[in-house]
């Protein structure tokens, strides 16, 4: 399950710069793994509308990619652009965490989803 | 925490050990660090704690183990270039994958994790670490930083627990670094999850001489040496002075050595010191010790054999020159290489420091015979509990490599002789007494042997001086209850000559008159004996003449008678 976009860009009119960037790293099948996966993309679904990208590494498949992101916890979501790069921990279930730890919540506060604000 | 839980370690399950190559480190753990095990290095902060697991995989690559460097706190390129002083080349190493050096980032951002997590990233990283070059060591420097990140302490425990289990079934022998904790061995506890070895780092300062210090604080399935080890950090990494004064069962020699000075072999039965003994000489400032040794030193290199020579007083070209006005040249000696000096101000640092250097110089120059001018500026910068303990150190390791010792102490003036002697006599196997004989306005050298242990030696103290041409000993002049040395004795020898000018004269003398009534005797016989052959012939004329008459009265009388006889017959 290596690199599989999990969710393919139902927009294609959307700039790349402007997509979501997000990697989520785990360690193969677990409960915990799959937990993680689910959240992340109700939560993607829920909020970002589309605007998207998401990056599953398992790092029992290749594991000389955990240096690289300073991984050290398992599962952990790091959000490669927007800028700046961020990282969550844990199986993303406190949604209202997630929305924070993503700046997705600061985000809607000032009207996002809007294209303007896209890419900050 | 008992040191030995499981009672049941028999020869052919013995532990195996995994020898660290950190000079010291491994007579101190009897073979190395526990294998495939963690082991836990504690200390405050630059105590030595990374460059210790920084050697214990630097060291490891020469046995062709690789080794693993988990740095939380520096970055490769940092770890690169401070290692780089102590002639550590990290990026060869890498390149060679010999060492894998990975830098663990704590993001510090505060965000609460999203739910349930594990390490298993951790476990992942360090796992393919292992599994890419093959690694036999890990280091991990230092874990306790995660405490500091993120994670909470509950999971974190966990965590730690199933590491180090990890890292077991790995079969790899991990360092783990922590630092010091106010009451406790380390911040946060980390003793708990690596029982098997801990090793305590200190740097302490007293009297404003600091001084680094190893124990190993508990070691399960081994015995080890529980004492405090003191340790140097210079330019070839670590080094531990192991020696402990534990067993004395070094081999003695038979074999003597010269002193250097023909009287003083002498006064040791003709043959000089043993081979590999100790030998103190003691003496008040300006006695002579520094060239007693000098001649001890040439006598060896003489031989052909290699002499350290540690002084804490004087330069290097100092001792040259000095020693040349006695007519003993050293600088040919180490233009040869059979001798080398080492020359520290004593308060550089502490007692045990300069023992270790000592120690480390001994073992790279291997010396035949160690000089140590003073050893009383040793102890100036320790306190008297632990000179004893300390010195026997170095004592035992010198007996032990059959290297001859010669410690030269200065006594105080107007001290007491034994004073100085703060039990280094107990060590020494030969003593000698250099002693400043004052009187008639001047002061002289004598020497005495105070002890030496196992020969016959002289129990005279000798005149000691020093000419251009070296040390000469001579007897000393005994008499009225006390030894002359210098002017006195010089006067003293011509009372002495003129005396003995009289006595022959006196001698002479009486016996020219022994002569002289001897002829007057003879003289005498003689003039008897004529007397009495004057005497002898007269007597004798009148002898005959009276004889002659009474012949002559006998032939008359005869004739009368016949006459007679004639007339009356007629």
């Amino acid at each position: 399950m290596t690199k599989r976009p999990v969710q393919k860009p139902t927009e294609t009119s959307i700039p790349a710069h402007e997509m979501w960037q997000l990697k989520l790293y785990v360690a193969g099948q677990t409960p915990k793994s799959l937990i993680a996966c689910a959240n992340l993309t109700r939560i993607c679904e829920e909020h970002l509308g589309g605007r998207y990208c998401i990056k599953v590494i398992d790092l029992l498949v290749d594991p000389q990619l955990a240096k690289g992101d300073q991984i050290l916890a398992l599962p952990t979501l790091v959000r490669q652009l927007p800028m700046p790069v961020k990282q969550i921990l844990g199986d993303l279930s406190d949604t209202e965490r997630v929305l924070v730890g993503l700046d997705i919540k600061r985000l809607e506060e000032l009207g996002w989803p809007g294209p303007h604000n896209v890419g900050i | 925490m008992p040191e030995q839980k499981d009672g049941q370690q028999s020869n052919s399950i013995q532990l195996r050990k995994c020898p660290t190559g950190i000079s010291g480190l491994d007579e101190i753990t009897g073979g190395g660090l526990p294998f495939g095990r963690p082991t836990l290095v504690c200390g405050g902060s630059g105590c030595g704690k990374t460059l210790l697991g920084m050697e214990f995989l630097v060291r490891g690559t020469a046995l062709n183990e690789p080794g693993v460097f988990l740095a939380f706190e520096e970055t490769s390129t940092e770890l690169a270039q401070n290692f780089f002083s102590i002639g550590f080349d990290l990026d060869k190493l890498v390149a060679s994958k010999l060492l894998d050096i990975d830098h663990v980032h704590i993001e510090r951002s505060g965000l609460e994790p999203t739910g349930e997590f594990d390490l298993e990233g951790l476990f992942i990283r360090i796992g393919h670490a292992i599994d890419r070059i093959g690694a036999k060591r890990v280091v991990l420097d230092s874990l306790e930083t995660l405490f500091t990140g993120y994670l909470s302490e509950g999971i974190l425990r966990l965590e730690l627990k199933r590491l180090f289990t990890f890292l077991k079934e790995k079969q790899v022998t991990t360092v783990v670094t922590a630092e010091q904790g106010e009451r406790t061995l380390t911040r946060f506890g980390l003793e708990e999850y690596v029982a098997d070895c801990v090793i305590f780092l200190d740097h302490k300062l007293s009297e404003q001489i600091a001084t680094r210090r190893m124990r190993i604080v508990k070691y399960r399935g081994s015995s080890h040496g529980t004492n405090e080890y003191p340790f140097l950090i210079d330019e070839n990494g670590l080094s531990i002075m192991p020696i402990s004064s534990l067993a004395l069962d070094h081999s003695v020699s038979e074999e003597r050595i010269s002193s250097g000075v023909q009287g003083l072999d002498a006064m040791m039965g003709f043959e000089g010191y043993f081979r590999g003994s100790s030998i103190l000489v003691t003496g008040t400032a300006g006695s002579g010790k520094s060239s007693l040794a000098a001649h001890f030193v040439n006598s060896a290199c003489q031989r052909g054999e290699k002499c350290l020579y540690f002084a804490f007083e004087e330069s290097r070209d100092q001792i040259v020159r000095n020693m040349k006005s006695i007519g003993v040249d050293l600088e040919k000696w180490t233009e040869k290489g059979l001798l080398q000096f080492r020359n520290t101000r004593s308060t550089l640092y502490g007692m045990e420091m300069h023992l270790v250097t000592m120690h480390k110089a001994i073992e790279k120059f291997k010396p035949s015979i160690v000089i140590i001018d003073p050893i009383s500026d040793l102890l100036v910068s320790a306190r008297e509990t632990k000179v004893m303990s300390m010195l026997s150190r170095l004592i035992d390791f010198l007996k032990r490599e059959g290297i001859t010792a010669l410690c030269t102490d200065l006594t105080a003036v107007g001290g007491s002789l034994e004073k100085t002697e703060v039990g280094v006599s107990p060590l020494m196997d030969t003593w000698i007494l250099l002693q400043i004989l004052e009187g008639t306005g001047e002061r002289n050298r004598g020497l005495y042997i105070l002890k030496s242990r196992g020969m016959d030696h002289s129990n005279q103290v000798r005149e000691f001086t020093l000419t251009n041409a070296g040390i000469v000993l001579r007897e000393a002049y005994i008499g009225a209850g006390r030894v002359l040395t210098g002017t006195a004795r010089l006067s003293q020898e011509a009372l002495e000559k003129a005396d003995a000018l009289i006595l022959t004269e006196e001698t002479q003398r009486k016996q020219r008159e022994v002569e002289r009534k001897k002829t007057l005797m003879e003289a005498q016989i003689n003039a008897l004996q004529a007397d009495y052959q004057a005497g002898k012939e007269e007597l004798e004329r009148s002898i005959m003449s009276e004889k002659m008459r009474q012949e002559i009265l006998a032939d008359d009388t005869r004739r009368m008678q016949q006459k007679r006889e004639i007339s009356s017959n007629q």
